[in-house]
């Protein structure tokens, strides 16, 4: 199930800027990576590679690789569509099919996966989907409602019900928590943690504090100056990132912030 | 549209309206609630609109959401940063101006629809034969023998057909412009079709009548072979059956029909796009997955459009369609529909009595188009919760 990631030597191009240069990083199996960075470094750029969402913005071009237990997903037989069904993507805003009910919302990745899944198959797969997002007691009596008729917390949680759903080996969000409340904030938190023993999860945040809650590894991406490429500047365990960096640049960000 | 609200509503809080109502000093009191034409919750109230419905000005109708604009305007930026005083006269003024414009025309509505029930009636009630089901159509004066049934018929089938043929391309083209085609081919194919709207509908009849009818004889031959079910039977004219009009009339809705489905694909939220593909969709899966949903309501606005302006069309109609001695269902004979009845007897409207039949024909037509409008706006209004 969990895989791992290695990307290496990665540029990422909208059009001829080259928003994110030279990025190399390796991401373990069931494991919580975080990055963090100032906005505009690129954060979310280099996450949107890591399943080929990048390339579906007009003009956008990736180099280097990115290896999913040791398969790259760049290579020339692969199709993008089928990366992305094995990684699962959550957004900054939750994005619930607004026409969708909520169970239609969930079953949604399955019926593209395997066509005709009878009835109660993808009965018991959403219910399990919805309970693993801490969402079912929520939802149980309303699943043929709207999903867009859910409070914030709630659709970003069905988000990653319906992320979860089709069995990715690896989960990616990008800000997830950006444009909750603060108890939604955990209980997002809190789903994360027990996601960690399915998949490898892979999660952008501008929020310091929620890093070093949830991931064991920190990912620091910076620009040195605006038009220029971003960059990773370093990577490691998380507790070490947040108290002894080896990077200057890093120390100062993670003070800066901090204090 | 509602989902932005409350993407971003902390979890327990009720409504996003209740704040901005109470709080904010800007919107006049009078200004939200009772301006009949400018309740900003109803976008697609112009699609719907009848008088726009019946209208055969083609061009009327590519703006996209015209109605999100006025209250704006109105509301926002004439308050912002201008005396108190100031601000209510020019309100006001603005209010009187939208609220007696929106009054004008349901008055005009009311008196159109007034006019063809005072000056019909008369007929209708000394007509001999059943108005609905008869299918004799004799006005010399005193001996009224009228009923619309093949008229009726005619008029929803050509229409129909119309629909059939133009809706499912129109979505084709509206999707390959927005989301197919590169940029440079996508604009030059929109201007194209969009040029179709502004063939004035005598050359559509004139090109229907004498290029594409000819045409379509053997197509019609081919379908007639096929089977013997009643829309297919009887080919009892050569050209002008109601096949060839429906064509015509598809080709003429298209731009309309195109026009609005590309508007409302174009609008498909990027974050709704997204979704689809990061779940693994193929481009196709990701239209019927998040672009045909959203666009759902807009192309059956565009359509019921369509199909009013074909329920109406008068001149081209008149000119394809052959005039046949005997109804007949198939779409392979002739007949006329309202309009072009209407039209082909002017020189009958020589006295009330008989003028009043052809004006009972034109009150159906109009309660048509208004059963249609609101079959639209029910259908668009009953999955509103989901959108
Ligand atoms: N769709 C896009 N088209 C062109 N440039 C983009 C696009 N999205 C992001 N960028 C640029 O790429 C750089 C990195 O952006 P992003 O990855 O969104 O940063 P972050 O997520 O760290 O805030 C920025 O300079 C941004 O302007
Ligand atoms: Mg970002």
């Amino acid at each position: 199930m969990a895989k791992s990631i290695e990307a290496k030597n990665l540029n990422v191009y909208y059009g001829k800027f080259l928003a994110v240069s030279n990025v190399n990083f390796t991401v373990a199996p069931n494991s919580v990576t975080a990055f963090i960075g100032p906005s505009g470094c690129g954060k979310s750029t280099v996450l949107r590679t890591i399943n080929r969402m990048h390339e579906v913005i007009a003009g956008a071009t990736v180099q280097g690789k990115v290896l999913l237990d040791g398969e790259d997903i760049y290579d020339d037989g692969i199709d993008p569509v089928a990366v992305r069904r094995t990684i699962g993507m959550v957004f900054q805003r939750p994005n619930p099919f607004p026409t969708m009910s909520i169970y239609d919302n969930v079953a949604a990745g399955l019926k593209l996966q395997s066509g005709r899944t009878r009835k109660a198959d993808l009965d018991g797969v959403v219910e399990k989907s919805l309970r693993s997002a801490n969402l079912w007691a929520e939802v149980k009596d309303r699943l043929s409602k709207p999903g867009a008729g859910l409070s914030g917390g709630q659709q970003q949680r069905l988000c990653i019900a319906r992320a979860i759903a089709v069995q990715p080996d690896v989960l990616l969000m990008d800000e997830p928590c950006s444009a909750l409340d603060p108890i939604s904030t955990m209980a997002i938190e809190d789903l994360i943690r027990q996601l960690k023993k399915d998949y490898t999860i892979v999660i952008v945040t501008h929020n310091m504090q929620q890093a070093a809650r949830i991931s064991e590894r920190t990912a620091f991406f910076n620009l040195s100056a605006t038009g220029q490429p971003g960059e990773l500047v370093e990577m490691g365990e998380t507790p070490k990132m947040f108290t002894t960096p080896t990077d200057k640049r890093t120390e100062d960000y993670i003070s800066g912030a901090f204090g | 549209m509602a989902d932005g609200d409350t993407a971003t509503q902390p979890e327990g809080s009720t409504n996003g309206a209740a704040p901005a109502r109470g709080g904010n000093p800007f919107v006049p009191r009078g200004v939200g609630g009772d301006g009949v034409g400018l309740d900003p919750t109803a976008p697609r109230a112009l699609h719907a609109n009848p008088s726009v419905v019946g209208s055969s000005q083609p061009l009327a109708i590519s703006a996209g959401t015209p109605s999100d604009a006025p209250p704006v305007l109105g509301a926002g930026s004439a308050s912002v940063g201008s005396p108190r005083g100031k601000v209510r006269i020019g309100d006001r003024i603005f209010l009187a101006l939208t609220r007696g414009a929106s009054g004008f025309v349901v008055l005009l509505v009311s008196l159109v629809a007034i006019f063809l029930v005072v000056k019909s009636l008369p007929s209708i009630l000394d007509d001999k034969v059943n108005f609905f089901t008869s299918s004799e159509w004799s006005t010399t004066a005193g001996n009224l023998r009228f009923g619309i049934a093949p008229l009726l018929y005619t008029t929803v089938a050509i229409s129909v057909l119309a629909m059939i043929l133009a809706v499912p391309t129109a979505i084709g083209i509206a999707l390959f412009i927005t989301h197919y085609a590169p940029k440079r081919v996508a604009r030059p194919v929109a201007y194209a079709i969009d040029l179709l709207a502004a063939i004035p509908s005598i050359i559509y009849g004139i090109w229907g009548a004498a290029v594409l009818a000819p045409h379509l004889a053997g197509v019609q031959r081919a379908l007639y072979h096929l089977g013997g079910f009643p829309l297919f039977k009887d080919r009892n004219v050569p050209t002008g059956s109601l096949f060839d009009g429906g064509v015509v009339l598809a080709i003429m809705i298209l731009p309309i029909v195109t026009a609005i489905s590309r508007d409302v694909f174009e609008r498909t939220p990027r974050e709704n796009i997204e979704a689809a593909l990061a779940l693994g969709s193929t481009k196709w899966e990701m239209i019927r997955m998040a672009v045909l949903p959203y666009g759902r309501g807009g192309v059956i606005s565009g359509a019921m459009l369509g199909l009013g302006r074909a329920l109406g069309e008068t001149i081209a109609v008149f000119l394809i369609l052959s005039k046949v001695s005997n109804f007949s269902p198939s779409i392979f004979s002739g007949g006329e529909t309202f309009a072009s009845k209407i039209a082909n007897s002017a020189s009958e409207f020589s006295n009330p009595e008989s003028t009043g039949a052809f004006i009972a024909a034109g009150l159906v037509l109009f309660v048509l188009t208004f059963v249609v409008n609101a079959a639209a706006r029910m259908i668009v209004n009953r999955r509103k919760d989901f959108t």
